[in-house]
C-alpha cells in the first residue's frame, strides 16, 4: 500500500448507563425474560408517547464535557424506516440539533482526533433469525425482543483524522476508557452496550480531496477492527488500481472469512424524511446544570496520565499502562510516601498486571524502599510483592517467612575467594578480559554465587566484588 | 337532563346509577340501530361500572364530579381489555393493553364509559363517511352527515344516547360535527388535556374534548379531564381551568372580534359561506352585544391559508404516526414471504383510500428533496398564524366565526372530492395551527332546519372567558335540551 | 425525482413520485389507483401552492405550539413491586395481541438485509 494513505472516521453507539429507557421507565437491564422489559412506549403501541430520562441527559452532558464538545440546546427529531426491530418504524434521534456539537479526544500519545458531534438517540430491538445457520439472509423467519427498544445510545460521530488501524484501535480503547471512566457506559463492544462502526476511504499520498467511502459494521472487538481497517482499505486500493471505483455502500465485516462484504438485500432507498419531534419539546440544559455536571466529573484518563507524568517526571504517554490498569492512584500514593518512582512504575508494569488486590500504599511503599535500599533483590522483591497483593501484610514480615536476608557484604566476599579459588582459569581470563570478556566471566561467577546462596545474593554487589579484586589485583 | 343534574342525583342519593345508565341503554337500543354512533357499546362493563358507583354512595361516600354519568369515548381512545379500532380494519379486534390517561381519570371522577363511538378512520375526514365500518348519520336528519372525524361522538350525544362524549380535534374534528349535530363541541388549548392514550394523528395539532348538549356539561367534562399528565411531555404544566365557577360571570366589556377571512364577510377572505350560516353568525354577535361584550370586525389574514398549511403538516406528521401499523406486533397482518411484503400487503388491505392518500401526501411533503418546499413552508406559514393571531388578541379578548361553511350536507356529496370535503375546515384549522382553544354552540337552524354552529375562539389558556360568552349565546339561543337548572 | 435547489415550489406531482412515496410508505397499489391518487394528490398540493405568495424569509419554523423545554422524567423504574403483578398481565396482554409469537417473541417472516 505504497504511496497510499488510509483516512478512517468512527462512528461508536455507546448504551447509557441509565436505571431505565429513553423515554419511558421501562428498565434499562441486560438479559431478563423476552419482552418482559417493556411498556406501552418502548413496544410503540398506538397512544404511546415518550418522556424525556433526566439521567441520560446528563450523562450525554458528561461525555460532551469529556470530550471537549460545545454542550448547547438540543431538540429530538424522527428518523423514519421501517425494521422489524423498530417499535415506531421510526427511530428518536437528533438531527440537525445535536446536543454536543463538535470537540476532540486526545490520544495517549498526544494527537488529537476531532469529534463531529455526540448525540442522544433510542436503541432498537434485537432481532434473532431461525434457521438458515442465525444468518439474516438464509433464515425462515425471525423472532424480535423488544427489551432493548428504547435504551438510551449516544452516538458518537468522530472526525476522519485516524490514519491506520492501529490509531483506530487506540481511538475506541481511549474513548472507552473515558466512558467507563466517566459513569457513561460500561463499553462492552463483546456484550453490544459500544458498537463501532468504521468508515474507510484511501486517496493517495499527498491528495487533499476523499476518496469515496465505505462504512464497514459489524465489528465487534478491538481486533477486527484492526483487520476490518487493513482488508477494507487493502481491497479499495485493488480496486483503484485495476482501473475501477471504489463504490459508496455499506459492507458488513465477516470475522471468520476475514472480508467485508455487501449483504445480498432488497435495493432499499432510505429516505429518512427527518423532521422536529412532536411529541418531544426542546432541551436546553442551564449554565448551571452543566457547570454542576462538570465539577462533578471524575478525573479523566488523559487527566491521570498528565498527573502521573508529572510526579513520576516521565512523558504521559510512558503513564498510560498504569493508568490504564486503574492503578496510578497507588502509584501516586506510594510515591508521595518516599517510593522511587521509576522502581513503582516497574513493579506495577510487569508485576501488577492483575490489579493491585490486598497491596496497600504503604506496603508498597515500603517494599519498594527496602528494594533500592539493597535489603531485597529485585527478584526478592518480586516474590515479596506477589505475597502482599494476594494476601496483604507488611514487607518485612513477608521477606522474613521467605527466609530473604540482605546478605552480609563480608560473606559474600569470602563465597567469591572461595570460587576464584576454585576456578583459576576463569578469574584469569576475567581479569585480563576486556569488557566483553569480562561480561561473559562474571555471568559464570555470579551464577555460581547465586546457586551457592539459592538466589539470596544480590548480583549487583557480586559484581562489584568481582571488578574490586580484578582491578585490585 | 343534564350532565351536572344526573351527577348530583346520583352523589345526593336520590337516583341510581344503575337506573341512569339502562335508561341511556335503552335509549341506545331504540335509535342505534338507525345512526350508527358507536363500534361498540360495553354494556356489561357500564352496569357494572354504575353498581360499582351506586356502592360507594351508599358506604357514605362521594364516587366525583360525573357520578353514574355515561361517556363516550371516540374509538381512537385506547381502553384497556376492550376493542379500539380508530374506525379501520387495520385494527379490527385489537384490545389495547393500557388505558388512555383521559380513561383513567373518567374513572377517577365516577363516570361510566358506555361505549366506543364510530369515526373517520385514524380521524381522518370531515364526514365519518370514512369509517371501515359504514358510516355515522346524523340524528337530525339521517339522510345527512353528522360531520366528522368525531362524528360518532357528536352524533351519540344529539341523539340522546350519552349526555356526554369525548372527541378529539386535529382540524376541527369535534367542532365541526358539533355544530352539524346541533350540540355543544369543544377544543382546548393544545396541550390541555393529556394525549397519552389518543391513537395519534397528527401529534403538534391532536387534542381530545368534550361534546354535551349544553355549555355548563361541557365545562363538567372538560374539568374532569384537564390537567397536567406527566406522561405526556406537551401537556401543559397547570391544573385543571374552573370554568364552572365563572359561566355565569357574562360578557360585559369583553371585546369580541368577528374574523373576517374566514367569515365570508371580508373582502379579502374566503367564499363558500353559506348565507343562512352568515346570517346566524350576524345575530350571535349581536346577542354578545346586547349583553354587553363590545363586537367589531377583526382580521387574522393568515388564516386564509390555514387549510394549505394544514394539508401539508398534518398528513406529514399521520405519515410518520402510522407507520407503526405494519403487521408485526398488534391489528392486522396479511402474510407474505419477508416482512416487506408482509408490511405492504397489511398495509394496503387495512387502511382505507383517504388513510393512504394523506399517507403518501405526508410521505411526499417529508421526502429528500421537498422538505423545505413543503413541511418548512408550513411551519413558517403557521408562524405566520401564530403571530396574526397575537396582534389581534392585543385589540380582542375573543374572536368569532362560522364553525363550518354550510349545513351538514348530504351522506355521499362530498365524499369523493377529497379537496371540497378538506374545505370543510377552514374555520377550524387554524385554531389547531396556533394551539389554541376554540368552541362551537349551537346558535339556530339554516333555511333548511338544520343546525347551525357559532365558533368562539379565545388564546392560550383563555377557556374561562371562552366559556362565558358560549354561556350568553347558549341563552341567547333558548338554550337547548336538559340546561344545568333543569332538576 | 429532480427536487428543485432551491425552496420554490417543485412541479406538478407525477406517477412516478407517487410510486415512490407508495414504496416509501409500504403501500401497494394498482395501476388504476395510481393513476387516481395521482390526480388527487395533485390537486392538494396545487392548492397549497397559494403560500408561494407569501414572504417567508426571515420567518421560524413553529414546531410546537407551546413555548414549553426541558420537560424531563426522573430514572426511576416505572414497574416497582407493587406493580409487578399487573405488569406481569400486562406483557401477557400485549404478547396475546401479536399477530404471531414463539417463545415470547414476536414473529416475523424473513427479514431482508440488515438495518440502516
Amino acid at each position: 500500500m505504497d504511496g497510499w494513505e488510509v483516512v478512517i472516521g468512527l462512528e461508536v453507539h455507546a448504551e447509557l448507563a441509565t436505571a431505565t429507557k429513553l423515554f419511558s421507565g421501562a428498565r434499562n437491564e441486560f438479559g431478563g425474560e423476552p419482552n418482559t422489559n417493556v411498556d406501552p412506549v418502548s413496544l410503540g403501541l398506538p397512544g404511546s408517547l415518550p418522556v424525556l430520562n433526566e439521567k441520560a441527559v446528563e450523562l450525554a452532558i458528561r461525555v460532551g464535557l469529556a470530550l471537549n464538545c460545545s454542550v448547547q440546546a438540543s431538540e429530538f427529531a424522527r428518523k423514519n424506516y421501517f425494521y422489524p426491530d423498530m417499535p415506531k418504524d421510526f427511530q428518536i434521534s437528533q438531527f440537525d440539533q445535536p446536543i454536543n456539537g463538535e470537540g476532540w479526544l486526545e490520544l495517549p500519545d498526544g494527537r488529537r482526533i476531532g469529534i463531529e458531534r455526540a448525540h442522544l438517540e433510542e436503541d432498537t430491538g434485537k432481532s434473532t433469525h431461525v434457521g438458515g445457520g442465525g444468518r439474516i439472509h438464509e433464515a425462515s423467519y425471525s423472532l424480535v425482543d423488544y427489551n432493548r427498544a428504547g435504551v438510551p445510545l449516544i452516538e458518537i460521530v468522530g472526525k476522519p483524522d485516524l490514519r491506520s488501524g492501529e490509531d483506530a484501535r487506540a481511538y475506541v480503547s481511549e474513548l472507552r476508557s473515558i466512558l467507563v471512566a466517566i459513569g457513561a457506559s460500561d463499553g462492552k463492544m463483546e456484550e453490544g452496550s459500544m458498537r463501532v462502526d468504521c468508515n474507510v476511504s484511501v486517496r493517495p499520498v499527498g491528495e487533499d480531496e476523499l476518496g469515496t467511502r465505505c462504512e464497514v459494521k459489524n465489528i465487534n472487538s478491538l481486533r477486527s477492527l484492526g483487520r476490518a481497517v487493513t482488508y477494507e482499505s487493502r481491497r479499495q486500493v485493488d480496486l483503484i488500481t485495476s482501473g475501477q471505483k471504489v463504490d459508496q455502500q455499506t459492507r458488513h465485516w465477516n470475522e471468520e472469512d476475514g472480508r467485508t462484504h455487501t449483504l445480498r438485500s432488497k435495493e432499499e432507498a432510505f429516505d429518512y424524511r427527518y423532521f422536529p419531534e412532536p411529541d418531544l419539546v426542546p432541551v436546553a440544559p442551564s449554565a448551571e446544570w452543566i457547570d454542576e455536571i462538570r465539577a462533578a466529573m471524575p478525573l479523566l484518563p488523559g487527566e491521570r496520565r498528565k498527573r502521573l507524568a508529572g510526579e513520576a517526571g516521565i512523558q504521559p504517554a510512558a503513564a498510560a499502562l498504569t493508568v490504564e490498569r486503574g492503578l496510578d492512584d497507588l502509584a501516586l500514593a506510594a510515591m508521595d510516601l518516599g517510593a522511587d518512582p521509576e522502581r513503582v512504575l516497574v513493579h506495577v508494569e510487569n508485576n501488577l498486571a492483575d490489579g493491585q488486590g490486598a497491596l496497600t500504599a504503604d506496603a508498597f511503599s515500603a517494599l519498594v524502599a527496602m528494594e533500592t535500599g539493597g535489603v531485597l533483590t529485585a527478584t526478592q522483591a518480586k516474590t515479596v510483592l506477589a505475597d502482599l497483593v494476594d494476601s496483604g501484610g507488611d514487607p518485612a514480615a513477608v521477606a522474613a517467612t521467605h527466609g530473604f536476608e540482605a546478605m552480609d557484604t563480608s560473606e559474600l566476599e569470602g563465597l567469591v575467594d572461595g570460587l576464584i579459588a576454585e576456578n583459576p582459569d576463569d578469574w584469569e581470563a576475567f581479569v585480563g578480559g576486556d569488557e566483553g570478556e569480562r561480561k561473559k566471566k562474571s555471568g559464570f561467577f555470579v551464577g555460581q554465587i547465586m546457586k551457592a546462596t539459592r538466589g539470596q545474593a544480590d548480583g549487583r554487589v557480586v559484581n562489584e566484588i568481582l571488578e574490586r579484586l580484578a582491578d585490585g589485583v | 337532563m343534564s350532565a351536572l343534574s344526573l351527577a348530583a342525583s346520583v352523589r345526593s342519593g336520590e337516583r341510581s346509577a344503575r337506573g341512569i345508565v339502562e335508561e341511556h341503554l335503552a335509549a341506545i337500543a331504540d335509535g342505534e340501530g338507525e345512526i350508527h354512533a358507536f363500534n361498540l357499546v360495553t354494556t356489561d362493563a357500564a352496569l357494572e361500572r354504575a353498581d360499582r358507583v351506586d356502592a360507594v354512595v351508599a358506604q357514605g361516600g362521594d364516587p366525583g364530579p360525573l357520578a353514574g354519568v355515561p361517556v363516550a369515548l371516540k374509538d381512537n381512545m385506547c381502553t384497556r381489555g376492550v376493542p379500539t379500532t380508530c374506525g379501520s380494519l387495520i385494527l379490527d379486534g385489537w384490545r389495547p393493553p393500557y388505558d388512555a390517561t383521559v380513561v383513567e381519570r373518567l374513572d377517577a371522577a365516577g363516570a361510566v364509559i358506555i361505549g366506543k363511538t364510530n369515526m373517520d378512520e385514524f380521524a381522518m375526514g370531515s364526514s365519518t363517511e370514512n369509517s371501515a365500518f359504514g358510516p355515522t348519520l346524523n340524528p337530525r336528519d339521517t339522510t345527512r352527515v353528522p360531520g366528522g372525524s368525531s362524528g360518532g361522538s357528536a352524533a351519540a350525544v344529539a341523539a340522546g344516547f350519552t349526555p356526554l362524549s369525548l372527541g378529539s380535534d386535529t382540524g376541527g374534528s369535534i367542532r365541526q360535527p358539533a355544530a352539524l349535530c346541533g350540540v355543544v363541541g369543544v377544543k382546548p388549548t393544545y396541550g390541555a388535556v393529556s394525549r397519552y392514550g389518543l391513537v395519534a394523528f397528527a401529534s403538534s395539532l391532536d387534542q381530545i374534548g368534550p361534546f354535551a348538549r349544553n355549555v355548563a356539561d361541557a365545562a363538567l367534562l372538560l374539568e374532569a379531564v384537564a390537567g397536567h399528565d406527566p406522561l405526556d411531555s406537551t401537556s401543559i404544566p397547570v391544573s385543571a381551568p374552573d370554568l364552572l365557577g365563572v359561566l355565569d360571570r357574562g360578557v360585559e366589556g369583553l371585546r369580541v372580534g368577528i374574523i373576517e377571512e374566514i367569515s365570508g364577510s371580508g373582502p379579502t377572505g374566503l367564499e363558500g359561506f353559506a348565507p343562512d350560516v352568515q346570517s346566524r353568525l350576524a345575530e350571535a354577535a349581536e346577542a354578545l352585544a346586547a349583553a354587553g361584550a363590545v363586537v367589531e370586525k377583526a382580521s387574522v389574514p393568515s388564516t386564509v391559508f390555514g387549510l394549505s398549511a394544514y394539508y401539508v403538516i398534518a398528513p406529514a406528521e399521520a405519515s410518520s404516526n402510522l407507520a407503526r401499523f405494519d403487521g408485526v406486533r398488534f391489528g392486522l397482518r396479511v402474510d407474505a414471504e419477508n416482512t416487506v411484503d408482509m408490511n405492504a400487503a397489511t398495509r394496503t388491505a387495512g387502511f382505507g383510500d383517504e388513510v393512504k392518500r394523506r399517507i403518501m401526501l405526508g410521505t411526499y411533503a417529508l421526502s429528500a428533496g421537498y422538505y423545505d418546499a413543503y413541511y418548512g413552508k408550513s411551519q413558517k406559514v403557521r408562524t405566520l398564524i401564530v403571530e396574526d393571531f397575537a396582534r389581534a388578541y392585543q385589540s380582542f379578548d375573543l374572536l368569532l366565526s362560522p364553525t363550518a361553511p354550510t349545513t351538514a350536507f348530504p351522506i355521499g356529496e362530498k365524499v369523493d372530492d377529497p379537496m371540497l370535503m378538506y374545505l370543510n375546515d377552514v374555520c377550524t384549522i387554524p385554531s389547531n395551527l396556533a394551539g389554541h382553544p376554540a368552541m362551537s354552540v349551537p346558535f339556530g337552524v339554516g333555511d333548511d332546519g338544520l343546525p347551525v354552529g357559532v365558533q368562539v375562539l379565545a388564546p392560550a389558556n383563555g377557556e374561562p372567558s371562552m366559556f362565558r360568552a358560549a354561556a350568553v349565546l347558549e341563552a341567547a339561543a333558548g338554550g337547548s335540551a336538559g340546561s344545568r337548572h333543569d332538576s | 425525482m429532480e427536487p428543485d435547489a432551491d425552496t420554490s415550489t417543485p412541479g406538478r406531482i407525477t406517477r412516478d413520485d407517487v410510486a415512490y412515496v407508495a414504496r416509501l410508505a409500504r403501500l401497494n397499489l394498482t395501476d388504476s389507483e395510481l393513476d387516481g391518487f395521482t390526480g388527487q394528490l395533485a390537486d392538494v398540493l396545487e392548492h397549497a401552492a397559494d403560500i408561494e405568495a407569501l414572504d417567508l424569509d426571515g420567518v421560524a419554523p413553529t414546531s410546537h405550539p407551546l413555548p414549553l423545554a426541558n420537560v424531563l422524567r426522573a430514572d426511576v423504574p416505572t414497574v416497582g413491586p407493587a406493580e409487578e403483578a399487573d405488569h406481569r398481565l400486562f406483557c401477557d396482554e400485549v404478547l396475546a395481541a401479536a399477530p404471531a409469537a414463539e417463545e415470547s417473541r414476536f414473529r416475523v417472516p424473513p427479514v431482508l438485509g440488515e438495518a440502516p
